[in-house]
């Protein structure tokens, strides 16, 4: 019953990702500054949608969040304010980015380890493979078509 | 009485693929001539059942037929025809019927097209893929029947998603799994072949078209998704790392690594066990989307309505076939290995690298996609991984897999004669990064280092892809389908770097609120609003923009944007105005009503956003053509006669 | 030869880790989709708003300070709002803790006749049209349910309708603590 209530809730509650996000405040006139409101808006999670930023929902929620950014950045926060300020309210979920914590340092450490994992297993084999003798192709038949001019 | 009558068609399908399933595997096992021969004619049996349920739900569909649960929940009276029949795939329960759909139309060209495989081969194949049907099947008539009948009947339908109301969206659901499927008809031929236990290269040749089909099929639903997204949600994105599209691209990649690694395999012999467990790979990663997006364990737009049940029917499944085949592989694959030997640089360490990068980066996707599932699931809280993460770790693996590739195609076999080769390569490359740096600072005025990497790295490889067909056109070769499907394969993985170097590093985007009459001038356009006008359609209203756009004065096109509001559904949805151009896209959106006859309006410049889908498409028709190699037909005529002798039975 | 075992070990583990998923969600211990608030156990935010009642009056959070009170986002709009309206009806009159209302992004003159209509269980209504003080709670659907203590902090959030089981099992064992000022020292 309550799971229902629950789906009642959000199915009223979001909108449907096919109305998307429209910023109808002024954009700044500072081009670094535009720069940083539209980065940071495209790092922010919608939180009351399904996997969007508030850059592109046009939920009520989003269009807050959006506007309270462009006040921080008026005012003159730091991107790294602006960030705190979202995470002491909605948590560590609301940034697309994930910080780097102990709990995600194996997810930043991962694309430096399996690469040279992968570096690693390549170059193993290779010295391996060129020892032996080159042998014999299955199929000689398509040498001549295979090879490279 | 239909609906009734597809059920029942589903069950008989279900039985005959337990036949196909267990005269196919035992036959072989026991090298019992007259079982195997019941795995083929069943296959067709399987099809011919299937089909005719497939037929009934598109029937209650299109007939209006609201007392079935499933058309009830997914379609409409106002419904046009076409959506109507794209309905039946729009939600759970119908797309797991068009995937078995789609099996038993693979198996059936698996059983009609493999004259020439081995009798036992070839049973056990049908047999890997009955079993895969079996266990869908199961599924779908124990947890997810679209059969099912809603009593009292519904005077009307919920309707379908609004979203899903639009041609490619209809398209890209039986695209893609046609893709999906295909891996398993690869990952068929692996078990098979494990089940034997020997592998030769004739194995490799018979696997390769198979697999290539799958892999255009899988490129081109993919492409036709972020299409889709890109013309009608709205945002002018074309890739989100949404968990079902990773789910979609994981699949991709490793698929991509297995056609190559089926090079070496067919040509020497060589990566036997890999090429097996990378076939493996594909078909896991393919039934681990299809279970992350219907279980509920993942948050995404694309996800179906989630049962915890059905979650578990289909982990119950995933384990089964994959830590199945893969304690088979343990079990078999030790004694695979080749003594063959190849040259520190040569054709066969550049495709291994080539695997090996197209292997992390999916290993890269499945890592950031199932982290906050990890650490929700073990209460270490909850974060999210999203398109920052991804854009910028899924660049380490790539980078090096794309300058390795302009490269790699000219290596030859066992020993790389890069010398004869290696001024052009300089010469180009040389090129590419003059033609970069010319594109960057003269075209757009503006040009990272990342930028200019990009299209130096893809300009390179295009160049590249070219070298070789040309040379063989003036040296008066012949040119096999083989090569120029790789060199126009390769080229489109250039152009799509060229794309979305482009996109990324250059593109513009402007929220406005105008009223009529008022202008905004981006990336050198002006786009004038002119005003709404109400608009109507069958079964949706809502308000229709029109905008002009100029260029130095001079009139460009005129593009309408609508925001409709979908009758039954009540969401408002937006259709975007494209002006497409093959160096760029103007692409405007219609947002909120702000009063007095003002409207905002996203307004986005996208430069050279084409060479994407593009550079996709021709992947697909690369891939496509080199499937149809001649020397898969050739063949056919030399081994049939092969076949018969009782030798033949010692191979697979 | 025990490397060859990898893959399978690996996906068995895989598997195993998304069926204990699985099985956290049916059984309701996890919800994808719920965020826990990091606001549980700080200060609640400090607010100052006009009254829904009456707008030259203000609902200031200083003025609460030394009582526990609870703490619900609603709005007309909301569906689940609507639902939640008799049983908080009902714990205000039984429980005797003050219920503060926040009328989140909502339109005035319906948010009064809603509450002539349904009843009023708070003690009083503060008005949040641009929905600055939500951001500051955290809030991302409505109703969303605090329970602050006597000395300020956070010590229970409920997102969703409330009912009288999610009442007595998430704020009622909190209650004692709740009036003595608990967190203070923590």
């Amino acid at each position: 019953m309550r799971r229902a209530a629950l789906g009642l809730f959000a199915a009223l509650a979001l909108v449907s990702l096919g109305a998307h996000a429209i910023d109808s405040g002024q954009a700044f006139a500072d081009p670094v500054r535009q720069g940083r409101y539209e980065r940071l808006i495209h790092e922010l999670r919608c939180v009351q949608c399904q996997n969007v930023t508030i850059a592109d929902s046009n939920v009520g929620l989003a269009a807050d969040l959006r506007r309270q950014i462009r006040e921080m950045i008026g005012a003159g926060q730091s991107d790294e304010q602006i960030r705190r300020f979202m995470t002491e309210r909605y948590g560590d979920f609301v940034l697309y980015d994930p910080p780097l914590r102990p709990r995600t340092y194996f997810l930043w450490a991962a694309p430096a380890l399996l690469l040279a994992l992968a570096v690693g297993i390549v170059g193993r084999a290779a010295v391996r493979r060129s020892r032996k003798p080159l042998g014999e192709d299955p199929d000689e038949s398509l040498a001549d078509r295979e090879k490279p001019v | 009485m239909i609906p009734e009558l597809g059920h029942f068609a589903l069950v008989l399908a279900l039985l005959l693929a337990l036949a196909q399933a267990f005269f196919g595997l035992v036959g072989a096992h026991r090298g019992r001539q007259a079982w195997m021969g019941i795995a083929a004619p069943a296959a067709a049996g399987v099809f011919v059942f299937v089909a005719l349920a497939f037929g009934c739900l598109t029937y209650a569909f299109v007939t209006h037929d609201f007392s079935v649960q499933y058309v009830a929940s997914t379609s409409n009276s106002a419904l046009p025809l076409m959506y109507r029949i794209a309905a039946v795939w729009g939600a759970h329960e119908g797309s797991v019927l068009l995937w078995i759909l789609i099996l038993a139309a693979w198996a059936l060209a698996v059983a009609a097209l493999s004259g020439s495989l081995p009798v036992a081969f070839r049973a056990r194949v049908l047999g890997v893929l009955g079993l895969i049907g079996v266990s869908f099947m199961s599924f779908i008539l124990a947890t997810s029947s679209p059969f099912a009948r809603l009593v009292p009947a519904a005077a009307d339908g919920a309707d379908l998603n609004p979203l899903l109301q639009d041609p490619a969206m209809a398209a890209h659901p039986p695209m893609l799994y046609m893709g999906y499927v295909g891996t398993s008809v690869a990952f068929a031929f692996a078990v098979a072949a494990l089940l034997s236990g020997r592998l030769d290269a004739g194995w490799a040749r018979w696997t390769r078209p198979w697999t290539n089909a799958a892999w255009v099929c899988l490129t081109l639903g993919i492409t036709l998704g972020s299409w889709w997204a890109y013309y009608v949600l709205g945002w002018g994105g074309w890739w989100f790392w949404d968990s079902v599209e990773n789910a979609s691209f994981m699949p991709w990649l490793v698929t991509t690594a297995l056609i190559h690694s089926l090079a070496v395999t067919e040509k020497r012999g060589l990566y036997k066990s890999w090429t097996l467990l990378l076939a493996i790979f594909a078909f896991s990663l393919s039934l681990l989307g299809t279970f992350l997006v219907r279980s509920g364990v993942l948050v995404s737009v694309h996800a179906f309505a989630s049962d915890p049940s059905r979650g578990m029917f289909i982990l119950a499944l995933l384990l089964f076939f994959i830590v199945g085949s893969l304690t088979l592989y343990a079990v078999r694959a030790p004694t695979l290995k080749s003594e063959a030997g190849f040259a520190i640089v040569s054709r066969e360490s550049f495709l291994l690298a080539n695997n090996a990068l197209l292997v992390a980066a999916a290993g890269l996707i499945l890592l950031g996609t199932l982290w906050p599932l990890f650490m929700d699931a073990f209460n270490l809280g909850k974060i999210s991984v999203g398109p920052p993460y991804f854009n910028s770790v899924f660049l380490v693996p790539t980078l090096p897999l794309v300058a390795l590739l302009g490269i790699g195609m000219h290596a030859s076999w066992k020993r790389a004669q890069l010398a004869g080769v290696r001024s052009r390569l300089l010469l180009l490359a040389g090129a590419a990064l003059v033609l970069a740096l010319v594109l960057a600072y003269a075209g757009y005025r503006a040009g990272s280092l990342m930028t200019i990497v990009g299209f130096t790295a893809g300009l390179f490889v295009m160049g590249s892809a070219l070298l070789e067909p040309v040379a063989r056109l003036r040296a008066h070769q012949s040119l096999s389908r083989a090569v120029l499907g790789m060199a126009i394969a390769h080229f489109g993985v250039g152009l799509f770097v060229v794309g979305v170097t482009g996109v990324q590093s250059y593109r513009i985007e402007k929220d406005v609120g105008l009223a009529p009459g008022e202008s905004v001038g981006v990336a050198g356009y002006d786009f004038r609003f002119l005003g709404t006008q109400p608009a109507v359609g069958p079964n949706w209203q809502g308000v229709e923009a029109r905008i002009a756009i100029t260029r130095a004065g001079a009139p460009v096109r005129e593009l309408s944007t609508q925001k409709r509001v979908y009758r039954v559904q009540q969401n408002p949805t937006t259709q975007a105005g494209i002006a497409v151009g093959w160096n760029r896209d103007l692409f405007v959106a219609l947002g909120e009503d702000l009063g007095a006859g003002k409207w905002s309006v996203r307004i986005q410049y996208k430069p050279l956003i084409r060479f994407i889908w593009l550079g996709a498409i021709l992947m697909a028709l690369g891939g496509g053509l080199a499937a149809l190699d001649r020397r898969y037909r050739a063949r056919r005529a030399a081994t049939e006669p092969a076949a018969v002798p009782a030798g033949a039975s010692e191979r697979i | 030869m025990w490397r060859y075992f990898l893959p399978a070990a690996l996906f068995l583990a895989l598997g195993l880790v998304l069926g204990y998923t699985l099985t956290r969600i049916d059984r309701g211990k996890l919800d994808v989709r719920e965020i826990q608030s990091p606001l549980l156990g700080k200060t609640a935010p400090a607010f100052r708003l006009p009254s829904l009642a009456d707008p030259s009056q203000t609902v200031d959070s200083h003025s609460l300070a030394g009582r526990a009170y609870v703490f619900n986002v609603w709005g007309t709009w909301c569906g689940g709002c609507r639902e939640e309206h008799a049983a908080l009806v009902a714990i205000a009159r039984q429980s005797g803790v003050p219920i503060v209302g926040l009328d989140w992004k909502d339109d005035r003159a319906l948010a009064l006749e809603w509450l002539q209509q349904l009843g009023n269980p708070y003690l009083t209504v503060a008005s949040d049209p641009e929905g600055r003080v939500a951001i500051d709670w955290g809030v991302y659907g409505a109703p969303e349910t605090f329970l602050v203590s006597a000395s300020g902090r956070v010590l229970a959030k409920h997102i969703g309708p409330l009912s009288e089981q999610v009442w007595q099992q998430k704020f009622v064992p909190q209650l004692g603590a709740a009036a003595a000022g608990a967190g203070a020292g923590s």
